[in-house]
């Protein structure tokens, strides 16, 4: 692993708090490491498990699932089946040889724009020690 | 949907806010080179009017059906481009936008990260835009009706203009009377209106409006629905006296056997009241409450032989079995004007609130100087035994805003005036007091406030720029410990009493109406509105507004100017009469849908059922969408067994190659 090495993170947000976390970060100009790339979906609750193994097939190193708060779910419990799938989903990658520090969940609300900073921060930076992601056979969608 | 998509990029420079960091014209470049890209486009402004012909002027001339729009956070203009696309006749589902600002310009330094970042979110818009489908926005009634929560100044005004509008209100309040903080200040400023005078009529006018049903000592239970329509559930908690025989003659709090016993809550607890009472005399609705807490016959099942309120009721009103009543509705929007917390001076303990009985907050003084007030009107304080009027007065700013070792580091904007009033009023009673004000800074910014504050120190009353670290007891004095930070003199000032000017704080309560409508926080920890410019009263809720204090620190002016803007922007839904629900809703594909029902039991809304169709002569169960209910949240996909029920917009099928698009770039 080269030491220069800079990770290819994709992040899926929910529009409700960390997408608006994420913007409110922006507004607040803080600055953080721009290897990270933000899909939008509804609520963290619509990120199906695929999704992660999918973004690490076709190309990132890193992926980071971001919701509200537990609790504070716009759509009411969403984010607690992503809790739960997704901790399914980590514990999967350790067992099939995925180093699960690719792999990150956090919860951003809208008024966190600090917090999604440090939640990037901590992604590229795990990812950036686990290097280069190789386990999976690259399968790139022709899109 | 077979026409073959011809896209648009249309990349935003906004001003320099984007094109600052990002090379604009390298992204076009780039983004001409993306599969079926048609066109790529920059302009300084895309939102503006020129922006949007340009936009316009290309689907009719190159004949673009899909378009993507690199600028800023689609939060914030997703709808102003969908409604552009659709004027030149492109459906506006068949937008996406790539959020380069809020995501990328504003947040990273080097130009060539921010360009290779932005070209990026490019391509995964441009990979996804291709593959969205045409949706159509369907429109539900909206029940002419609104739900207003709190009745302070805010609620009370929202109320009123809804009400007068010729639309119905339920106006909820949590406390047996309307009036809120407001009801509890002596004056004004920085005019010196008697606030219960300008207060009052006001309150009489929202319990009496025929428009209006007045829910006082209540608490709204449960909100469910969308826009248009709320179905609303409204606890009316027992006051255990009859609301409609209750003449409010007092007889029964004047004869209680635990009569003046307990702080009264409208008197920050410097006066007491009994355990039936009449929160203040001019109390709207004017019906007595028990407090079950305190009340003998209530708390321990016996009061003497027999109640004597019950006894002396003439009206025959005291009901020991009344329960809480529930109450059903329906409206078609809300507004939350629940108002604040006055900052707890416990929490600085340097200041000895809980130690010194003659250190008192800017609440408790409104109290004090009330004419209505414990002492009716007279600043007065304890001496050891006797209450005498202090000499040496000084009342202290910020107590709890601008301090982050509370956690408070927004500014709460009324305490510079409400402390300049205070030490006017302190004059006005005591002529020969020596009066004077710890600041840091004095924020005198509305109109009239510089005047009055002028107007303040003319009157004799001395501005010292210092933080006091520290109030102790030295004898039968407060000394203030402070640095003079004007002329760098380290002050250990004796006084007879400290005013602490308390700022204003969320409240701590609030949890449960964020949780009933889904709210947010700012990071003040006041409601967050949907646009801090733009959406100032709206929130991230459809048909959900804030007025009020509620939404952040605000005088009384400031107040009333966003309860009348909550109470205009909630009546669009009402007046129109219609609200368009959401058109990015779940749909099966019931070829495929294998029948588990998996989705049924995810979904919040119980927005799917279980339907028998005919599947090649054999009879099957499959999933189906009620579509006015379902929002679009997606939950359901991520558990489908067979991917058959996808949220339209977002689909596997559209997200997948927004996942490729980023990592083909690698």
């Amino acid at each position: 692993m080269s030491a220069n090495f800079e990770p290819n993170v994709v992040a899926f947000l929910c529009n409700w708090c960390s997408y608006a976390g994420a913007d409110l970060a922006g507004t607040s100009r803080v600055n953080y490491p721009s290897n990270i790339q933000i899909i939008r979906v509804m609520c963290s609750g619509r990120v199906n498990p695929l999704y992660v193994m999918n973004a690490l097939q076709q190309g990132a190193d890193g992926v980071l699932v971001s919701g509200c708060h537990p609790g504070d779910c716009h759509y009411m419990e969403g984010n607690f089946y992503a809790r739960r799938r997704l901790g399914m989903l980590k514990d999967l990658m350790e067992f099939v040889g995925v180093d699960p520090k690719r792999f990150h969940m956090s919860w951003v609300s809208a008024s966190e724009g600090h917090k999604w900073k440090e939640v990037v921060e901590k992604t590229v930076e795990d990812a950036k020690e686990a290097g280069p992601f190789e386990g999976f056979r690259r399968r790139q969608i022709d899109w | 949907m077979t026409e073959k998509p011809k896209v648009g990029v249309y990349i935003c420079h906004c001003g320099i806010n984007i094109s600052s960091t990002v090379d604009v014209d390298a992204v076009a470049e780039f983004a001409q080179k993306l599969p079926n890209v048609k066109v790529a486009r920059t302009y300084s402004y895309m939102c503006s009017d020129p922006g949007q012909v340009l936009i316009k002027k290309d689907i009719e001339e190159q004949g673009l059906n899909r378009i993507v729009v690199a600028s800023c956070s689609p939060r914030m203009h997703e709808p102003t481009f969908r409604k552009a696309i659709s004027e030149a006749g492109v459906n506006p589902y068949f937008l996406e936008m790539a959020n380069i600002r809020e995501q990328c310009s504003w947040v990273h330094e080097d130009i060539e990260e921010g360009t290779a970042k932005a070209e990026k979110l490019v391509s995964a818009s441009v990979a996804k835009v291709r593959l969205l489908e045409a949706l159509e926005t369907k429109e539900v009634d909206a029940e002419p009706a609104a739900l207003v929560i709190g009745a302070g100044i805010a609620g009370i005004q929202s109320a009123l203009d809804i009400a007068d509008a010729g639309f119905k209100v339920y106006l909820v309040e949590k406390t047996p009377s309307v009036g809120g903080r407001m009801a509890q200040l002596d004056k004004t400023f920085p005019t010196l209106d008697c606030s219960a005078c300008i207060l009052t009529p006001k309150m009489v006018d929202a319990a009496s409006h025929p428009n209006i049903e007045l829910l006082s000592y209540s608490e709204v239970e449960e909100i469910k629905g969308f826009v248009g329509n709320f179905d609303v559930r409204v606890r009316k908690k027992a006051r255990y006296v009859d609301f409609d025989k209750c003449t409010g003659c007092g007889d029964c709090a004047t004869e209680c056997r635990v009569k003046d016993r307990f702080p009264s809550e409208f008197d920050q607890g410097m006066g007491k009241r009994s355990a039936i009472y009449l929160p203040f005399p001019q109390a709207v609705p004017a019906k007595y409450t028990i407090d079950p807490e305190n009340c003998l016959y209530l708390s321990r099942g016996k009061c003497g032989k027999s109640p004597k309120c019950q006894d002396v009721c003439g009206a025959g009103a005291i009901s020991f079995d009344q329960e809480d009543e529930f109450v059903e509705f329906k409206v078609g929007a809300v507004i939350v004007a629940t108002g604040f917390d006055p900052f707890d001076a416990s929490r600085k303990p340097e200041y000895g609130y809980d130690d010194y009985p003659n250190v008192i907050t800017g609440m408790e003084m409104e109290r004090l100087v009330s004419a209505s007030g414990p002492t009716g009107g007279k600043v007065k304080i304890f001496n050891g035994e006797e209450e005498i009027e202090p000499k040496e007065v000084a009342l202290i700013k910020c107590v709890g805003s601008r301090d982050t070792s509370v956690g408070n580091e927004y500014c709460s904007r009324v305490c510079c005036m409400y402390v300049a009033k205070q030490a006017h009023l302190i004059r006005d009673k005591l002529p020969d007091a020596n009066i004077r004000i710890y600041y840091m800074d004095v924020r005198a910014f509305g109109k009239g406030f510089e005047e009055f504050y002028d107007r303040v120190r003319r009157e004799n009353v001395r501005y010292i720029r210092g933080n006091p670290s520290e109030i102790f007891k030295r004898g039968n004095k407060l000394v203030v410990k402070v640095e003079d930070t004007l002329t760098s003199t380290p002050l250990e000032d004796e006084v007879d009493m400290v005013v602490l000017g308390v700022g204003l704080e969320p409240r701590a309560d609030m949890r449960g109406v964020m949780d009933l409508l889904r709210l947010s926080q700012s990071p003040d920890g006041f409601f967050l509105e949907a646009h801090p410019k733009l959406r100032p009263v709206d929130t991230a809720t459809d048909g959900v507004f804030l007025a009020g204090c509620a939404q952040g620190p605000k005088d009384i002016p400031d107040t009333v100017a966003q309860a009348k803007g909550a109470a205009a922007s909630a009546m669009i839904p009402l007046a129109r009469g219609k609200v368009t629900i959401n058109a990015q809703v779940a749909t099966v594909n019931e070829a495929t849908c294998r029948g588990c029902s998996f989705c049924v039991s995810i979904c919040p809304y119980t927005a799917i059922e279980m339907v028998t169709v005919n599947r090649f002569g054999n009879e099957v169960e499959v999933a189906r969408v009620n579509e006015a209910l379902c929002k679009g949240c997606g939950s359901c996909s991520a558990a489908c067994l067979s991917d058959s029920i996808q949220p339209k917009s977002f689909r596997d099928s559209q997200i997948l190659p927004q996942i490729a698009a980023l990592g083909v770039l690698k």
